[in-house]
């Protein structure tokens, strides 16, 4: 410890350095307090927590965990729509140039397709945790709602991302997905009483989210859209009221 | 006043509190580093999976979602797809948001505790493994035509085939479906007269309602594999 701190020592303590960051971090109470509340980012969190809320043994960090994957996904996602074409002549194409030609483009895609399989991982154990601790009960009630709302959109979210390789497992996948929408009562050709609502193979809700009746152009598009803007705007806003309510419903809960 | 009890049950008044600089916060830029590291190490060495290009004439055999959906495609082999692919989840979903407005049990609220909450952890650890068990016979334990092996058996196309079903005569179908709901909503008030009155009628008829659909889900896969009954319920409209 002696030579961290005599090291410390000789890299602040000279002019260079002095002339560079003026003044250094006192550790008062004042200090911790501004650091988060004059930071954008940080100011996210109150000021002080309740202790428990900054145990690992009590909160897990899943739901923690699962926002900073989102980012994740976010940042490899931005990365790999400058390589990704949605179209059924080059989706495959570009994805093999990735994994061979582009340079930490294979690093970019495997890092992106685990990172979404964590994050389901992550969202249904943060959701196993918040159940656990009686987290859902008053006044927290329709937090647990928006989370419900986020815990699907993971689903979707990581499901459209499922056909963009445009690869046998992807179509196949979706196929095996998107044949079950045909069976929707009512509103799906095959599903019950759909004779109803008079429905065909060409107008029920399948081929609302395939934009035809077989996984073809539109139905890439459609997923690619989906994926990368639609479902990540609205969970983004779902976010938002998810973190503005544990504040406002007095913190992560705890034992009163 | 209201205002004050509201802010003491959320635990506003309570002095155990300690500065998120540097307590909380050192703590998530941990946690965002190993997660991070480890993301990227994965990936180093595990490639994600690519397989042919796609091709509309040629049906990968199993054909199968990706794992999170694996129990609702196992629940196919049980029920039909309008159920198995859509009222089922739909039921899930509308499950998970009742939780909060269904569990009026005022204790374990922010704290770890079994003994003050059986019936709540009970039940919902039981669906949570159960969905992962599910999960885990789709992914590992369905081969070829959805045909089952063991994890020790070669996935072949040279299975034995399934034995014939049939279907319940209709009206003992509808009698066993209804009983069950009934005598599942109507003993349990009777035997636990206390758990009835705590809930109340409504959120009383919910809650189990749920809890038999959950149940009923594993008697149908009960029926299936010893009796080979493939519907309870079979008319033209609507198979269960």
């Amino acid at each position: 410890m002696k030579l961290i701190s005599d090291l410390k020592k000789k890299i602040t303590e000279n002019e260079i350095w002095r002339s560079i960051f003026r003044h250094g971090y006192a550790d008062t109470p004042r200090n911790r307090v501004l650091q988060i509340i004059s930071n954008i980012w940080l100011h996210l969190h109150p000021a002080k927590v309740r202790e428990h809320a900054t145990k690992i043994r009590f909160t897990w960090c899943m739901g923690g965990i699962t926002f900073f994957i989102f980012l994740f996904e976010t940042l490899t996602g931005i990365l790999l729509m400058f390589y990704y074409v949605p179209d059924v002549n080059r989706a495959y194409a570009d994805i093999v140039d990735l994994m061979y030609v582009v340079p930490f483009g294979r690093l970019l895609r495997n890092s992106h397709r685990w990172g979404a399989h964590a994050m389901v991982i992550t969202v249904s154990v943060h959701m196993f945790r918040v159940f656990l601790t009686g987290s859902y009960k008053p006044p927290r009630q329709f937090n647990w709602v928006v989370g419900v709302f986020l815990l699907v959109l993971t689903f979707l979210l990581s499901f459209t991302g499922y056909l963009l390789p445009w690869d046998q497992l992807g179509y196949w996948a979706i196929t095996v997905g998107t044949n079950m929408a045909r069976a929707t009562p009512l509103l799906g050709h095959e599903g019950p009483f759909s004779y109803i609502l008079g429905m065909r193979p060409d107008n029920d809700i399948r081929f609302a989210l395939l934009g035809g009746t077989m996984i073809e152009a539109p139905a890439l598009l459609r997923a690619y859209v989906w994926h990368c803007i639609a479902i990540p705007v609205i969970a983004s806003a779902l976010m938002m009221v998810h973190f503005w309510r544990v504040r406002k419903d007095g913190g992560i809960s705890g034992p009163l | 006043m209201e205002v004050m009890e509201e802010k003491k049950r959320a635990g506003e008044f309570r002095d155990d509190k300690v500065f998120t600089w540097p307590n909380l916060v050192a703590k998530e830029f941990l946690a965002a580093i190993f997660v991070t590291i480890g993301l990227l190490s994965y990936s180093y060495f595990v490639d994600a999976p690519l397989r042919e290009l796609s091709n509309p004439g040629e049906a990968e055999n199993p054909a199968k979602a990706p794992w999170y959906f694996l129990g609702l495609q196992e629940l196919l082999v049980y029920f039909d797809p309008w159920f198995a692919g859509v009222v089922l989840p739909g039921i899930i979903v509308l499950g998970l948001i009742l939780i909060p407005y269904l569990d009026n049990n005022p204790k374990g609220n922010g704290y770890y505790t079994f003994k003050e909450r059986k019936f709540a952890v009970s039940v919902f650890v039981l669906g949570y493994v159960f969905w992962y068990v599910l999960i885990y016979i789709g992914t590992a334990l369905r081969g070829p035509f959805w045909a089952f092996f063991w994890p020790w058996e070669e996935w072949t196309h040279d299975f034995p085939t399934p034995p014939p079903m049939h279907d319940l005569p209709l009206p003992l179908g509808v009698a066993l479906l209804v009983g069950f709901y009934f005598v599942g909503l109507v003993l349990p008030a009777m035997i636990k007269r206390d758990f009835f009155l705590k809930l109340g009628v409504v959120r009383y008829v919910l809650t189990m309602g749920l809890l038999l659909t959950m149940i009923g889900t594993v008697i149908k896969m009960v029926l299936r594999l010893m009796f080979n009954v493939k519907y309870m319920i079979a008319t033209p409209w609507i198979n269960i």
